[in-house]
């Protein structure tokens, strides 16, 4: 009895708390099916005169969708980059003891909690004078500044739970490493990689200042492009939160693909 | 796990130690050499010496700044943590509606930072959001674009909004592990809630907690694209962190040296406190 | 290609001291490798280890003379120097 008055009570806050945790969205969203003219006039609660017309002008506009494209481009590259690196360095610091491995593993890490705004000037100087500025590259490489010791650092705690023996025993049956590595290894450890895969694409998606500061035109990603809609005439509101919107798809999609492994990846597979 | 000696190892890490070493270090070095010089423009720098970084060190306006950042990073900690392991504690335990939470809760953490601004923006404005014009409608008296304070608060509420789902995330992830057993043998015993949660699940959490920690702390204390959008740091500077005071300086006055030597003494306290928190989560693993 | 870098020598004097102590140490490491143990730190260190500590020591011990005093930094380098050795040695 006592029981399961304490887990109906358990519902009711994590309800409440999803429920606030949703408003500022569904305002967002409300927003965005409104014309300016209501967002103006007044507060209310739902769209009064439901409008596409935010969205269509987004999608009529090739500044705005390059935008998505860009921001899309370089984070499919970003994850690419970092993947590649990450697996075998990954592999390394999970079955190997050399030399300098801790000091290596913590420089890494301090990488990914250096401040981006500290490396902001020098980014800047030196993908131009490599003449990459303003590429979806320049970005990727930038944003491996975080997410590789980030992507180390996930794969290295699931690694660490897949026994030796396989190993061992794959070397026995004449497997070359590389062979070992992409036939048997790196499909147990799917799951791991799918996390990291999600974290990479999350911290490259919604990170802006150096997205913004190494691009000008031809790159640049939506966070940027948004700061458009502040015009003359004040912020177009509704245009705004539809672009907004359309930035939350992407992520909402990439979390419903590798919902089950969120919670273990949350845990950065130390768990 | 055992792990064997093998300095052959360092051929798989050359990849990554390149690819680190070009994003990092070549930066790294440049912000060094920026921060003994006044520089002008191109090949026109003036060999200053350490000017900057004594100027830096006694800059009441940075001060500040810093003040205010560990302010912001303690209150972060001090709300996110504790709720976050309250919401873990709180969630269904597997089911479709474990997924469910899961989901809603990791959407936040996928929205870009300077959406998020902007949705804490408009949400709290008094006349088109429904976050202001409630509290204006309950008599509050909140201007979050003209009150120090209100301002302050914003932020705050809209940085524990945006990041007490990952806490939750790695607390929930945590309290999974523990086995189904520990909880039979309380019931057995007649534990009371209390000492569940702090003879069994808090030791547990332990871990997660450290990472949980660390990442929260890393994390407010280079925040920066949320407050510009929402409040581009103003009411005055009293929501000015140290990102932004940076980014002022490098970007928008462009003087290179003091900006560079600031970022060197951001960069250290960084450096000390993961190094800090580092040594902990290895000595934890060495427990275990 | 690297004026950009703006280098200076003593910024370039820093860094190739910081690479020799690198290599340095690896040599000695690669040489007669060390294994953990307790001195007055709190915890159990490496050489490689007690090097950091004693690398981060000396920025801070800079920085601390800087800002608080205006006595030379030639002082606070023999404070550092000192203060690593006494950590490579019994910390």
């Amino acid at each position: 009895m006592a029981i399961r008055e304490r887990s109906r009570s358990k519902g009711l806050g994590i309800t409440v708390f999803i429920i606030l945790l949703l408003t500022p969205i569904y305002w967002l969203l409300n927003m965005s099916f409104k014309t300016n003219r209501e967002i103006l006039s007044g507060l209310t609660l739902w769209p009064q005169n439901f409008t596409f017309d935010n969205y269509v002008v987004i999608f009529t506009d090739s500044s705005w969708y390059s935008g998505y494209i860009n921001s899309m481009t370089y984070v499919l590259m970003n994850m690419t980059i970092t993947l590649t690196v990450a697996l075998p360095a990954a592999y390394a610091f999970s079955r190997y003891r050399f030399l300098g491995d801790k000091h290596l593993f913590f420089w890494l890490l301090s990488n990914r909690m250096a401040p981006p705004a500290v490396f902001l000037l020098p980014f800047f100087q030196l993908y131009s004078s490599i003449g990459l500025f303003d590429t979806h590259i320049a970005v990727a490489l930038a944003h491996c500044l975080f997410n590789v010791p980030l992507a180390v650092w996930i794969l290295e705690g699931f690694m660490s739970g897949v026994p030796r023996e396989y190993d061992e025993m794959a070397y026995i049956d004449g497997y070359s490493f590389p062979r070992f590595f992409v036939k048997i290894f790196m499909p147990m450890i799917r799951s791991g990689i799918g996390v990291t895969a999600f974290f990479i694409f999350m911290f490259s998606w919604v990170e802006l200042l150096l997205a913004r500061t190494l691009t000008s035109v031809d790159a640049q990603p939506i966070a940027a492009i948004m700061t458009r809609t502040i015009g003359a005439s004040g912020i177009d509101w509704g245009v705004l939160s539809a672009a907004g919107v359309l930035t939350i798809l992407p992520g909402v999609l990439v979390v419903w693909f590798v919902r089950n492994h969120v919670a273990r990846g949350f845990a950065l597979g130390r768990v | 796990m055992r792990k064997v000696p093998d300095n052959r190892a360092w051929w798989l890490v050359l990849p990554v130690l390149l690819l680190v070493a070009f994003s990092a270090l070549v930066p790294l070095m440049t912000v060094v050499n920026y921060s003994v010089q006044d520089i002008f423009g191109p090949g026109n720098a003036y060999y200053v010496g350490t000017e900057w970084f004594r100027d830096v060190l006694r800059d009441e306006r940075l001060q500040a700044s810093l003040l205010r950042q560990f302010g912001f990073s303690a209150a972060v900690l001090a709300i996110e943590i504790p709720l976050g392991i309250g919401i873990a504690l709180m969630m269904p335990k597997g089911g479709i509606r474990a997924s469910l939470c899961l989901i809603l809760l990791a959407i936040p953490l996928l929205i870009p930072w300077n959406v998020v601004g902007t949705i804490w923006q408009i949400f709290a404005r008094g006349d088109i959001g429904l976050f202001g014009w409630g509290l204006n409608q309950l008599g509050f008296n909140y201007n979050y674009t003209g009150d120090p304070v209100d301002a302050w608060l914003t932020v705050l509420l809209m940085d524990v909004w945006h990041w007490t789902p990952l806490v939750a995330l790695l607390c929930y992830s945590g309290l999974r592990a523990i086995p189904e057993a520990f909880y039979q043998a309380a019931e057995i015993d007649r534990a009371s809630r209390w000492a569940v949660f702090r003879y069994i699940q808090l030791p547990r959490l332990k871990n997660v907690l450290v990472i949980a920690v660390l990442l929260r702390f890393m994390d407010s204390f280079m925040i920066y694209t949320e407050p510009f959008v929402l409040t581009g740091g103003g009411p005055g500077s009293s929501t000015t962190f140290l990102s932004q005071t940076l980014t002022t300086m490098a970007v928008g006055q462009f003087d290179l040296g003091r900006a560079a030597a600031f970022s060197l003494v951001y960069f250290l306290i960084v450096l000390l406190v993961s190094w800090l928190f580092f040594t902990a989560i290895t000595h934890m693993d060495k427990e275990r | 290609m690297l004026d950009w870098m703006n280098w200076t020598q003593p910024v370039a004097i820093f860094f190739v001291v910081i690479a020799c102590i690198l290599v340095a140490m690896s040599v000695w490491e690669l040489a007669s490798p060390c294994s953990e143990r307790r001195g007055f730190l709190p915890i159990a260190t490496t050489r490689g280890d007690r090097l950091f500590i004693g690398l981060l020591c000396a920025a801070y011990i800079h920085l601390a003379f800087l800002g608080l005093s205006e006595i030379s930094l030639w002082v606070a380098l023999a404070v550092s120097v000192a203060w690593l050795l006494i950590l490579l040695r019994w910390g």
